[in-house]
């Protein structure tokens, strides 16, 4: 069993949680109550990366963050080396393939936060900031804990931008997954079959804990 | 509930209001200390958006609000009081209380928003002026309709507002319930000696709790005077209609 593999894809998936998390709850805050002009398009935006194919995502950033590049020139100088075929390179690609997954549910969860509640903060005092803080979070919180749940699962289970734009380099950017994929081609199936049901129990046991604790807040949260 | 509030002068609340759209209003009011004004008018007429005007809750096109002497809207002069900083309780009609705070909760986290710990012996004592002693600890859907009534009249009397404004607030209680809450409005009447609106669609309600009413239709009020008299004279067909004489 590669331990590596899996160092890097706890890793990986780690790093997108909290990274995403701030990212997902201004984004899904904006779009949840904000009304603005191009409101329909940011939204196809963060949609995007659900429907479009991972190679297609893939190709675009491979091409984008390449040190040929201009945006990947800057970023080269901003950290120090190239981002294709790095871990970074492979956060930068996970962070933005998990955007849908991440904001979805929050701004649902902020959605279902009705007006009244908000204003009734407002009317008793509670600056902006503070509603944010006493009364939207904690009612919002089971939709955060399942954005986490969802980008933690699919960070977990990214292959094709992954392999784009980390190229599968063993102890760098080779996930587990992308682990898996290399013994099925080498037909080392028993090793092979121990990284699947590793990468199944991680899942499962990932999915379920959150979905208690997001059951939990609920309860708390609704009664 | 017997302990008066701090009264903070004069506060008489004048409230002049003017726009075509969205909801079409021409509204002049006034309601003193210690008086209790009734606005009856049936769905639709603009009472609802008359209370968050006031609160600060939706801006009006142009019009001005004013607490003795403070000046909480003048579309001329163009200030803007947000509903932080005026001094208006508002009662919703759903009550609109957090769900995820306890009884307590809600009333301290208005007396010091962000400090909750520090409002809790005020917050205390404003559940027990509105006869809810023993229930803090409990969440709103843990209490029942008349509870939660009362929970959300101690929270907008949590900032010591200069107003204090109740949406429809015996319309989702039983006949026994809301007998007791009119009694206990009553009661904080007397206590508060600051100027109360109150919103209904009930003659009843309104004879029984107001010193005066302001009768609404489509933005527009038709009559204004105590309740005996404008239930004996009303002005039109229309304000006997409304207040279901015909």
């Amino acid at each position: 069993m590669e331990s590596a593999a899996l160092y890097l894809s706890l890793k990986l998936a780690f790093w997108t949680c909290c990274l995403i998390l701030p990212v997902a709850i201004i984004v899904a805050r904006v779009l949840a109550w904000g009304r603005f002009r191009g409101k329909a398009i940011c939204e196809a935006l963060v949609m995007l990366p659900l429907v479009l194919p991972p190679t297609v995502l893939g190709y675009y950033l491979l091409v984008g963050l390449s040190p040929s590049a201009g945006l990947g020139k800057l970023a080269g100088q901003l950290f120090g080396a190239p981002l294709v075929f790095s871990f970074n390179g492979i956060l930068i690609a996970s962070l933005i393939a998990n955007l849908p997954f991440a904001v979805q549910p929050v701004q649902r969860a902020f959605e279902a936060i009705p007006m009244n509640v908000r204003q009734a903060a407002w009317v008793s005092g509670l600056s902006n900031w503070q509603t944010f803080r006493h009364v939207e979070l904690p009612l919002a919180w089971p939709g955060i804990v399942s954005a986490l749940a969802l980008t933690f699962a699919h960070t977990l289970g990214e292959f094709g931008v992954i392999l784009m734009i980390g190229g599968n380099i063993p102890g760098e950017t080779q996930t587990l997954s992308l682990a898996l994929y290399d013994r099925v081609q080498a037909f080392q199936y028993d090793e092979a079959g121990i990284m699947a049901a590793t990468l199944l129990a991680i899942s499962f046991i990932a999915i379920a804990i959150v979905h208690a604790t997001a059951r939990r807040s609920g309860a708390r949260v609704n009664g | 509930m017997a302990e008066p509030e701090t009264s903070h002068g004069d506060q008489t609340l004048h409230v002049s209001l003017r726009q075509k759209t969205p909801v079409p209003l021409d509204v002049s009011i006034e309601c003193g200390a210690n008086e209790i004004l009734s606005l009856i008018g049936p769905s639709g007429s603009g009472k609802t958006t008359l209370l968050h005007i006031i609160a600060g809750l939706v801006s009006v096109a142009e019009g001005t609000i004013s607490s003795g002497q403070q000046t909480w809207l003048s579309t001329k002069d163009k200030v803007f009081k947000s509903p932080q900083d005026r001094g208006a309780g508002l009662v919703f009609q759903d009550y609109a209380l957090f769900p995820h705070m306890s009884a307590l909760d809600n009333v301290a986290i208005a007396i010091a928003p962000g400090q909750r710990q520090q409002g809790y012996d005020a917050a205390a004592n404003l559940l027990e002026r509105v006869h809810m002693t023993g229930l803090g600890a409990r969440r709103p859907h843990e209490l029942s309709g008349g509870e939660r009534q009362r929970v959300a009249i101690a929270r907008a009397l949590a900032r010591r507002p200069r107003v204090l404004l109740l949406d429809e607030p015996f319309s989702a209680v039983d006949r026994m319930t809301r007998r007791a809450l009119r009694d206990d409005l009553m009661v904080l009447k007397k206590s508060l000696r600051i100027p109360v609106i109150f919103v209904t669609h009930d003659i009843s309600e309104a004879l029984e709790l107001a010193d005066r009413v302001a009768v609404l239709d489509k933005g527009n009020i038709l009559q204004t005077g105590d309740p005996q008299t404008v239930k004996a004279a009303p002005a039109s067909d229309r304000v006997s209609a409304i207040l279901g004489l015909n």
